[in-house]
């Protein structure tokens, strides 16, 4: 039994499970980095104290919340050794100076503000600390970029060249930044991301005005979250239709999986849903629209679109997780998008802030954008095997030459730490939401102390001692 | 294709920034981990909380030198990466996982009203457990990698040896120091008074782990042996260990003395010491005694696209780093923070 643990699937796991838990967190904090800018910059123009209470509310969710995802991140920074040292060896001319970038672009500038955004209310001007937190937030779409670069690059790799002794050289750094994939990844990102931030936020006070509580600032968090379910939640409709043509394009093999398509045909219906099954080489109980998929991806009601029998069985995805979070995370757009369709509704009929089921329905919707977030990583990573860089490196050839054992153990090291670590987290973020903004001007930050309380110079001047 | 290969040494370069880098990991971060090292020890809570605020503002910066560290072996000398990573793989995952019980202690101990303690001792084994892999892959590294072609090809185990559970007790001796001298120069009263004490205590130790590690590292490699006990070579070296022992001397007696501040600083100076000695005995091995760093360099294409930035961006680095220590001078308060 032992002897029979396969390396690469347990590391495919522990990644998996690893980069699943961490993508929770920079979906959440990039656009609440940006929605706390904004707070700050509405507080400081218009004065109002309603803006400040709010941010001083989700201030304390986002230490949380960015403490996980930097913990979190900087296991998956060692992972590409640690697991995938072949992958290593042969990518990294290539790969690693983009991660290096993230880290001297981005993380450094996040660390380094993120502590005068938290713990500097007193010390540093309010312009100041104004500035930190959009540092902060700038930090958090840097970051972004470099390493959907990298990813986007993995997924439709150019600008290299293969050496003879196997390793790939860089030939165009500009070709590999901005790989063909990359702007669409990118956007379709980092809508993604404000989006679930939006419906946290909203859902959080639609939750607070269902039960009568913080109505002042309940109604900016939902007002707000919904402004962005109207406008941004449709464009993200449209990002991820061209991020989708664009697959077309680049990787066939994933969109046929989406579409549960096995023949190469003219004319191809769109499966609605069905239940792929890899060995039969068949979509069973497919419901079908006729000729919609030619459509949406040939803009042509007859173009061609290739089934999933146009590739060898060692080159096909696995089928059923591609087309099934596709769906799932298709799902949860539309129903984003009713969601901001309703709101207008009830906006033009004056009871946006009034309507107790539609409170009840944007409470639930809040871990939407996660879900959604998840099933879209599934489609899009899932869709690229059996390769770990499109058509040049499959992912059994990627693997550190370290045996299953290990590797088993530290799996289960990962999933009990995180259970309890990030288990806790959820824990105390419940807890700040159960409390709610506090209006009380005089209350700085997380740790609940009434007036300035830093690191104060008084304490050594009294003694009369200046450090 | 764009490169400076013509024009500058780029693995060397690359190599010195590397080293730079993972050693203002080490101080960085070491004073943080240190804390966490002593922490359950100090004398009450209130202490606690003035300890933990010292460093609160500091140590996701600090951390990010580490990722500076593997990121940086990854792209400047993406073989030694490939080869370290698996043959260290266990003591790098439970490093990691120390760090993160750490981590999320800073922010979740100051939200918990009765499991406050949980996280405290959080923080705590997770410090030792991070500080003590760190020794014992830094024993391991010293003591060789076994290399076939382009991987390793040791066995799961090799790390883990009396040797580097030695310098895994080392290093945490060593980021103790760091600690307490940290506490000495950024809180006053009996917090401070005790973190004098802790200095002092573990001063003693320090020294007797480095004497250890001095002496064994010539006698189990003939090659370091040879670099550090032949003439003239001996006489350009004296000074590292001769200004070692003095700064021993300096830091027993300003702490005794009540000085604040220059302990913290003459502790750095140790560990650079120590720092400097392993990096002559090792030179030019990135991957011990199997790859050096001009083997394992990354294509010359490749260090120079990174190497342009980083020229750039880590003296802007260094200055926002050195403001954000600056926001935060003075001494530490008991109260929470913002």
């Amino acid at each position: 039994m032992i002897e029979h643990l396969d390396p690469v699937l347990l590391s495919r796991i522990q990644f998996a499970f690893t980069l699943s838990f961490h993508i929770f967190f920079p979906a959440f904090t990039i656009g609440l980095a940006s929605w706390l800018a904004v707070l700050e910059w509405r507080w400081l123009k218009t004065g109002n104290t309603v803006y400040a209470a709010i941010y001083r509310m989700w201030v304390k969710i986002f230490a949380v919340t960015f403490g996980m995802g930097v913990v979190s991140g900087v296991v998956m920074s060692f992972q590409f050794g640690t697991n995938w040292s072949a992958f290593s060896d042969k990518a990294g001319n290539i790969l690693g100076p983009l991660l290096g970038y993230e880290v001297l672009t981005a993380f450094f500038l996040e660390a380094s503000f993120l502590g005068v955004m938290l713990f500097g209310w007193n010390r540093v001007s309010r312009g100041m600390h104004f500035a930190a937190t959009v540092i902060v937030a700038v930090g958090t779409l840097i970051s972004a970029f470099w390493i959907l670069s990298a990813n986007s690059w993995m997924q439709t790799p150019q600008g290299f060249r293969i050496a003879e002794n196997g390793l790939l050289y860089p030939t165009n750094w500009l070709q590999i930044v901005f790989s063909p994939s990359f702007p669409y990844r990118f956007v379709h990102m980092i809508t993604a991301a404000y989006l679930t931030t939006a419906f946290v936020a909203g859902g959080i006070g639609a939750f607070y005005l269902w039960g009568g509580r913080h109505i002042r600032e309940a109604r900016v968090m939902l007002g707000m979250a919904m402004i962005m379910a109207i406008f941004v939640a449709p464009m993200q409709l449209l990002f991820g239709d061209r991020h989708g043509l664009n697959t077309f394009i680049h990787q066939p093999a994933k969109v046929a999986a989406i579409e549960g398509l096995w023949e190469t045909q003219r004319g191809a219906p769109l499966n609605l849903f069905g239940w792929p099954d890899q060995k039969e080489e068949t979509t069973k109980h497919a419901v079908e629209i006729p000729k919609l998929s030619s459509l949406i991806l040939t803009h042509d009601l007859n173009g061609e679109v290739k089934g999933l029998k146009a590739w060898p069985k060692d080159q096909r995805p696995p089928v059923l997780w591609v087309f099934w979070s596709f769906r799932v995370m298709v799902g949860i757009g539309i129903l984003m998008i009713l969601t901001g369709v309703t709101a207008l509704v009830l906006f033009f009929k004056k009871r946006l802030f009034e309507t107790k089921w539609f409170q009840y329905w944007c409470a639930a919707m809040t871990p939407a954008g996660f879900a959604a977030v998840l099933a879209g990583w599934f489609v899009t990573e899932i869709g690229r095997q059996p390769y770990i860089i499109q058509g040049v490196m499959r992912t059994a050839e990627a693997v550190s030459p370290v045996q299953g054992i290990p590797i088993a153990i530290s799996i289960g090291a990962f999933v009990i730490t995180y259970a309890v670590v990030f288990g806790a987290g959820g824990y105390y973020i419940i807890k700040l939401v159960r409390i709610g903004p506090e209006t009380e001007a005089d209350v700085y930050g997380s740790h609940g102390v009434k007036g300035p309380a830093l690191i104060t110079d008084l304490v050594s001047e009294e003694e009369g001692q200046h450090v | 294709m764009f490169s400076l290969e013509g024009s500058l040494d780029l693995p060397l370069i690359w190599f010195g920034l590397l080293v730079t880098a993972l050693f203002l990991y080490v101080l960085l971060d070491g004073f943080d981990l240190g804390v966490g090292i002593l922490f359950p020890f100090a004398p009450s809570d209130e202490c606690r909380d003035r300890m933990m605020n010292s460093i609160a503002p500091f140590w996701d910066g600090n951390e990010t030198w580490l990722v500076l560290s593997g990121g940086g072996l990854f792209a400047a000398f993406p073989l030694a990466y490939a080869i370290l990573m698996p043959a260290l793989y266990m003591p790098v995952i439970l490093m990691l996982l120390g760090l993160i019980f750490r981590g999320v202690a800073f922010e979740f101990r100051f939200k918990a009203v009765k499991s406050r303690f949980v996280w405290d001792y959080a923080f705590h084994f997770g410090s030792i457990v991070a500080a003590f892999m760190q020794g014992m892959i830094l024993g391991a590294f010293v003591k060789g990698v076994q290399v076939e072609g382009r991987s390793f090809a040791g066995h799961p185990f090799d790390w883990l040896n009396a040797y580097s559970f030695m310098t895994g007790v080392a290093l945490l001796f060593g980021y103790a120091l760091l600690g307490a001298t940290w506490l000495v120069m950024k809180t006053n009263g009996i917090t401070q008074d005790w973190a004098r004490k802790c200095a002092s205590y573990v001063l003693g130790y320090v020294g007797v782990f480095m004497g250890i590690v001095s002496i064994s590292m010539p006698i189990m490699n003939s090659g370091v042996r040879d670099l550090w006990f032949t003439l003239p070579n001996f006489c350009y070296l004296l000074p590292v260990p001769l200004v070692t022992v003095a700064l021993f001397i300096f830091i027993w007696r300003d702490l005794h003395k009540g000085v604040e501040n220059r302990p913290f600083f003459l502790s750095i100076g140790v560990f650079l010491m120590g720092y400097l000695g392993l990096g002559i005995s090792l030179w030019p091995w990135l991957v011990p005694f199997a790859v050096t760093f001009r083997q394992a360099a990354a294509a010359a294409s490749s260090q120079s696209f990174l190497l342009v930035g980083t020229l750039v961006i880590l003296p802007v680095i260094l200055i926002y780093t050195a403001f954000c220590y600056y926001v935060f001078r003075g001494k530490a308060s008991h109260e929470g923070y913002y």
